[in-house]
């Protein structure tokens, strides 16, 4: 009885302690989980702020007259060397019938993005009813001028520090206020591939490249991943070898990604003399990087069967490999899937190995194969950041919501998978 | 023989006896301190040898000199038993006496423990199941088991029955199929409980009702014999009894070895008892004989609730 006393007073005596521990423990992980949040919160909001411009793009309404003499001066339609630019140019002549100078009406021409004779081109080749007729055309302006609408450059400077001059401010007013200049959405920046002029940048390239390599990439690691998994989980004899074999492949997830990147260069390009910024060498050496990854998720997956249900079905009369394919595999399988997803996303962002066998040219054409020249989307991003003209800055910062956007719903559904395809054994 | 007084709690005097009895009878206290006894050098004087009688009329399984080692540690020490077709033999001992170790080598579950090493024959109708042309699955097959705690496949209630026959090709078509599943669920006592419902998961049932459907599911193979590891030892006793019941129906067609903890539940279900003790056999004999005249004294001490 007496015992019990002194318990309870030494308890009360020591209460108070543990609760200021407590409390002070809560605090410091309420803090660090406010500080992590908080520079995800600054990251997300200066990506956004400096991206969310590059989805709209400043675009220029001329009537362009489709002259038969200029389109088609033998009777035929000639879309391979008639003057497009020229009946641009012409359009912004009517705009502006007072400029004249060689030296002003340059200055005129450069109010309008080159991508605009191409428009018409495409518009010409598409309707050919069109020739002679004069139509209303929506051309992208010129990334200049759309920095200025934008406001990333100050009209306000010297005429000497700014790349548009006061002429082309004024006349860029004057569209402005004629209402033959509007903000719209830059479809450009989905559409078309890369380009060296900001306007006509797009990232349909990058993104087709990576697709082409995640595709090779997932075909090849799951199943040898998997099948390597279940290998060395079930069937692989125990002995040192077995051992050495599990610390390299831990060691491997580990390994810098730029080192695949060399062996890339070395096996795939030299000696297999596979065709160089190919998605293929991409995602072969993605593979060599996504696969040790599955391989020790998938071990994972498999150790957390439990044995009571690997005992039933021997006790049935199964056989080893019955067992692991009816029972083991199923039950591993969302653990494996979830595993699979999260190699493929850390390999989506992956720009270092890619780097080395030769991804990172400067390819405006879109790739229609595995073998076609391409770009990823982590090295296009790398190339834009390196762009010298300004409207770059906001695509790559687009970019990079983009990348990021792909890798949440990527990531996102390893979550759901794995929450869909939990059981209670 | 000579019982010592169960009524003498004197600890100063405790009489001369070949086994180390407890000071006191408080059987709480007695556990917690008691070392299970080792055999006498007067006991080892009988040669090791188990009393009573090993052989059966009709044996089925013959275990002729069985060791087990996992590892150094000698688990099952130079047993051997004779198991009867269509006999419920009950083998009993202390906990960690190698009974379950015993059952497991009767179907081999014992190759898929590393350190285990299993000497000596068990002929399974006249054929040494650990002979190098003994394919495990086959004999799986025949010797069927039913675990201590239930674990039915995550599959449907149907699919875990069927699974049986459909990796031995036991069934021709659906019908035949559904025709196993139906018999051996009814067989099992849950086909009333569970006809509408098969294709609910086998994990959706209680324990009793899980434990029916591994029963089942083993007979489903309709092997030789049975082997039950502690089948009732996770149940209550509503379905304790349902499952005892059970056993007395199925011993028409199977052999069933069950090993208990329960002597209640031995001497209810079972023919014969085997008992157990530190790896080696000490006594087999019909039931009523070994619980109403037991010939080896640790028999004796194990039955009337003195060790184990």
């Amino acid at each position: 009885m007496n015992s019990n006393l002194t318990t309870r007073e030494k308890v009360a005596a020591g209460l108070a302690r543990r609760r200021r521990k407590e409390y002070l423990f809560r605090l410091t992980g309420i803090l660090a989980t406010a500080v992590g949040v908080l520079f995800l919160g600054v990251f997300f909001a200066t990506l956004v702020a400096k991206g969310s411009s590059a989805f709209k793009q400043t675009f220029v309404q001329l009537d362009v007259d489709l002259t038969a003499d200029v389109l088609a001066p033998d009777g035929v339609l000639d879309l391979e060397y008639a003057d497009f630019d020229g009946l641009v140019r012409n359009g912004l002549k009517a705009q502006f019938p007072d400029v004249s100078g060689r030296g002003d009406r340059r200055q005129l021409y450069r109010l309008v993005s080159m991508g605009a004779s191409y428009q018409v081109r495409d518009l010409v080749a598409g309707n050919p009813e069109l020739l002679g007729t004069s139509q209303r055309l929506w051309v992208p302006a010129s990334s200049n001028v759309d920095m200025l609408i934008k406001g990333n450059i100050d009209a306000g400077l010297d005429e000497a520090l700014r790349p548009l001059s006061d002429k082309q401010v004024a006349w860029i007013t004057e569209l402005q206020d004629s209402g033959r200049l509007e903000t719209r959405f830059n479809a450009a920046l989905f559409t078309n591939g890369d380009s060296r002029e900001p306007e006509l940048a797009g990232i349909r390239g990058a993104v087709m490249g990576s697709l082409y390599m995640l595709l090779v990439t997932i075909a090849l690691s799951f199943p040898i991943g998997v099948a390597a998994a279940i290998y060395l989980e079930e069937f692989a004899p125990k002995s040192r070898l077995s051992d050495l074999i599990e610390v390299n492949i831990n060691n491997l997830a580990a390994v810098p990604s730029i080192v695949f990147g060399l062996l890339g260069l070395a096996v795939f390009i030299n000696w297999m003399a596979l065709p160089r910024s190919a998605p293929l060498v991409g995602g072969l050496v993605l593979t060599l990087l996504t696969l040790p990854v599955i391989i020790i998720a998938s071990r994972a997956a498999i150790k957390a069967v439990p044995p009571s249900i690997r005992e039933a079905a021997l006790g049935l009369g199964a056989s080893e490999t019955q067992v692991v394919f009816h029972h083991v595999l199923p039950l591993a399988m969302p653990g494996m899937l979830t595993g699979a997803i999260i190699g493929m996303s850390r390999a989506l962002g992956e720009s270092a190995p890619l780097l080395m066998i030769g991804m990172v040219a400067f390819i405006v054409d879109v790739p229609g194969g595995f073998t076609d020249p391409a770009t990823a989307l982590p090295v296009q991003i790398y190339l834009w950041a390196d762009s010298p003209e300004r409207a770059f800055a906001e695509r790559t910062s687009a970019a990079i919501i983009v990348l990021l956007g792909f890798l949440l719903i990527m990531n996102l559904s390893a979550v759901i998978l794995r929450k869909r395809m939990e059981r209670k054994w | 023989m000579t019982m010592t007084a169960m009524t003498d709690t004197s600890t100063d005097n405790p009489p001369p006896s070949p086994v180390p009895v407890p000071d006191n009878h408080d059987s709480a206290t007695a556990q917690d301190d008691f070392v299970l006894p080792e055999f006498t050098e007067q006991q080892t004087e009988l040669g090791d040898k188990t009393v009573g009688t090993i052989t059966c009329d009709n044996p089925f399984m013959v275990a002729e000199d069985v060791n087990v080692y996992y590892g150094d540690n000698h688990a099952i020490q130079h047993v051997s038993l004779e198991i009867a077709k269509k006999e419920v033999i009950a083998l009993i001992g202390p906990s960690g006496c190698g009974k379950s170790t015993f059952l497991r080598c009767l179907n081999r579950m014992n190759d898929t423990i590393e350190s285990a090493r299993v000497t000596g024959t068990i002929k399974l109708d006249g054929k040494d199941i650990y002979r190098k042309e003994q394919d495990p699955v086959a004999l799986r097959a025949l010797v069927g088991m039913v675990f201590q705690k239930p674990n039915p496949f995550p599959k449907s209630i149907y699919d875990n029955v069927a699974y049986g026959p459909r990796i031995h090709g036991l069934a021709g078509d659906r019908a035949e199929l559904d025709q196993i599943v139906h018999t051996s669920l009814e067989r099992a006592g849950l086909l009333k409980e569970v006809k509408d419902r098969l294709d609910e998961p086998g994990t959706s049932l209680s324990g009793g009702q899980q434990q029916r459907l591994c029963i089942a599911r083993t007979i489903a193979v309709n092997p030789e014999i049975i082997l039950m590891d502690e089948p009732c030892s996770a149940l209550d006793p509503i379905a304790t009894a349902r499952i005892e019941d059970l056993m007395d129906e199925l011993c028409e067609d199977y052999a069933i070895v069950i090993v208990t903890h329960s002597m209640q539940q031995a001497a209810r279900v079972s023919k014969r008892v085997a008992y157990f003790h530190l790896g080696l056999l000490v006594e087999v004999d019909n039931t009523d004989k070994i619980f109403t005249n037991p010939q080896h004294k640790l028999t004796e001490d194990y039955i009337t609730g003195r060790i184990g």
